[in-house]
């Protein structure tokens, strides 16, 4: 579904060259659930772009449904949804039905498939009560939800993901999780999604891809990972040490248990 | 392309007339203003009979067919030079993964149907040029192509505008001694664009092709420059001409786009 081939880009920035990507490969098949982690600045967000036709790349090869993204990129976007986290697909100042119906209009879905897949996605992502409010009034977490919609309305075989959960708060990254799980379980629905929340990564994912200084750190299960870095339990520590390992820094010993316990003091 | 245009244009118009009262007020505005230029014109021939060997009718008649294509072209393209502001929100990327025109979406995005007011006044000048200078039919025919070539070159001007702003977000510290001689040059890592610079260069550039030869043809008057009076009726091809470049110029910026580091 997802071919990378030594993958790179490159940004020019006064004299300066940044490899914001470089020799990046990897495979996603159909139906996978795939989460990119990586610290700030590792090139998470470049490879999306150039996965969903953005960016062209300035190396390697990219294939997203057999298409090359930067070349075909009005044709892919029928075949892939995508949600930026950081900011809406929807129109700020018209009301989320106005905002979907315009993208039934452009994505050419017909009106009675439109108003099932519609109905279908009001239940499970809750949009009933503030279909009629305009984007700019909806909560953070009522927008999100609004734009996984929208993302999901042409009914794309992949689905990407630039931190979907960012600043969401329990709740409603708990719903926004539910369902993406469901998605990807009843649909088959391909997901890969860039996360800094490590609860996103122990509850969707089985497989991650590591991103670090623009390049692939780790590819694998969950366990895998956690066995890489021996002695530590959480995923958390498991990250934070790759992390420093790969910045040159020593690996920080594992720190004792905060005295009395963190449960049930608070 | 035309069908996207239209649907958001549609979904813009209709988000304006939620407020009324604001759309007649604005277009109101827009009309006066339009209609200073026209006091100009006037205060300049309470003074005088004719202006460079033009009667007020006439100068009318020039006014009137550049100001028709340019307030129309604005209206309902102008917002594709507005595009280092989708580039520095990041609303350019969203657009990119839409399976619809790029430039469709640019050039639609925020429309103003309040600006219909200019165009108004526009048609208003050049309506009233028109029935006292009273052009024979053989040489009528050549304003509305002159206005919808106008449309075209004013159009394709602000394209090139467009693209050129890929080039110059591609090159801050370019881009900022163009704009502000270089002085916020860490303040603004991507350009920050006065597109009034671009507006006036695109007012006076074409204009030749808009409006003076045609316009010569029209109202039969000899080049002062001594080119032959068939050389108006070239308009259409150099809007064509200008148009196939400026396509050419936005595409090579869409493909040189480097969205933002976030
Ligand atoms: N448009 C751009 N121009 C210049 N540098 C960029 C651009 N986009 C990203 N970068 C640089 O590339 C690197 C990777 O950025 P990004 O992909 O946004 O990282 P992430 O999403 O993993 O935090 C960073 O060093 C960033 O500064
Ligand atoms: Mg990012």
């Amino acid at each position: 579904m997802i071919d990378a081939a030594e993958l790179g880009r490159v940004f020019r920035v006064r004299r300066q060259v940044v490899h914001a990507v470089r020799d990046l490969s990897f495979h996603v098949a159909p139906g996978e659930f795939v989460a990119c982690l990586g610290p700030n600045g590792a090139g998470k967000s470049t490879t999306i772009k150039m996965l969903t036709g953005i960016l062209a790349p300035t190396s390697g090869r990219i294939r997203v449904d057999g298409l090359d993204p930067a070349r075909r990129r009005t044709a892919l976007a029928r075949r892939i949804g995508v949600v930026f986290g950081q900011r809406t697909t929807l129109w700020w100042d018209l009301p989320l039905r106005d905002s979907l119906e315009l993208n039934r209009l452009l994505y050419k879905v017909d009106r009675k498939v439109f108003r099932d897949r519609l109905d279908e996605l009001c239940v499970l992502l809750d949009l009933g009560a503030f279909l009629t409010t305009p984007v700019r009034q909806l909560s953070l977490g009522q927008r999100m939800r609004g734009d996984i919609a929208a993302a999901l309305l042409h009914d794309p075989a992949v689905l990407v993901l630039d931190e979907p959960t960012i600043g969401l708060d329990v709740v409603s990254k708990a719903e926004v999780r539910d369902f993406l799980r469901r998605r990807n379980a009843e649909h088959g629905t391909t997901v890969l999604l860039t996360t800094h929340d490590l609860g996103d990564v122990e509850r969707l994912c089985r497989r991650v891809l590591l991103i670090d200084h623009g390049s692939l750190a780790f590819d694998g299960t969950l366990d895998d990972l956690r066995a890489l870095v021996p002695g530590r339990t959480s995923i958390e520590e498991v990250v934070t040490d790759l992390y420093l390992s790969s910045r040159g820094s020593p690996r920080t010993p594992p720190l004792p248990p905060v005295p009395g316990g963190t449960s049930g003091t608070a | 392309m035309i069908r996207t245009y239209a649907l958001l244009v549609w979904a813009w118009t209709r988000a304006a007339a939620q407020y009324r009262v604001s759309f007649a007020l604005m277009a109101a505005g827009a009309f006066v203003i339009g209609g200073l230029d026209i006091a100009v014109i006037w205060v300049i021939f309470a003074n005088t009979d004719s202006l460079a060997g033009f009667g007020p009718a006439e100068v009318m008649f020039l006014y009137g067919t550049s100001e028709l294509a340019f307030a129309t072209s604005d209206m309902l393209f102008g917002n594709v030079d507005r595009i280092s502001q989708h580039i520095k929100a990041g609303t350019l990327d969203v657009m990119l993964v839409r399976p619809v025109a790029t430039w469709a979406q640019v050039a639609a995005d925020r429309f103003g149907p309040h600006r219909i007011g200019r165009v108004v006044m526009a048609a208003a000048v050049l309506g009233v040029a028109l029935a006292r200078l009273d052009i024979p039919l053989g040489r009528a025919w050549m304003v509305p192509v002159m206005v919808v070539s106008g449309i075209v070159i004013f159009t394709s001007m602000f394209t090139l505008g467009g693209a050129l702003q890929f080039l110059l977000t591609d090159a801050p510290e370019v881009a900022n001694a163009f704009t502000y001689g270089g002085a916020m040059l860490n303040q603004y890592p991507l350009s920050v664009y006065d597109p009034r610079i671009v507006q006036g260069l695109t007012y006076v550039l074409p204009l030749a092709f808009v409006n003076w030869r045609p316009g010569l043809y029209v109202l039969d008057r000899p080049d002062p420059l001594g080119l032959p009076s068939w050389t108006g009726l070239l308009s259409p091809a150099a809007a064509l001409a200008l148009a196939a470049v400026a396509a050419l110029a936005w595409r090579a910026g869409i493909r040189r786009y480097r969205s933002t580091g976030s």
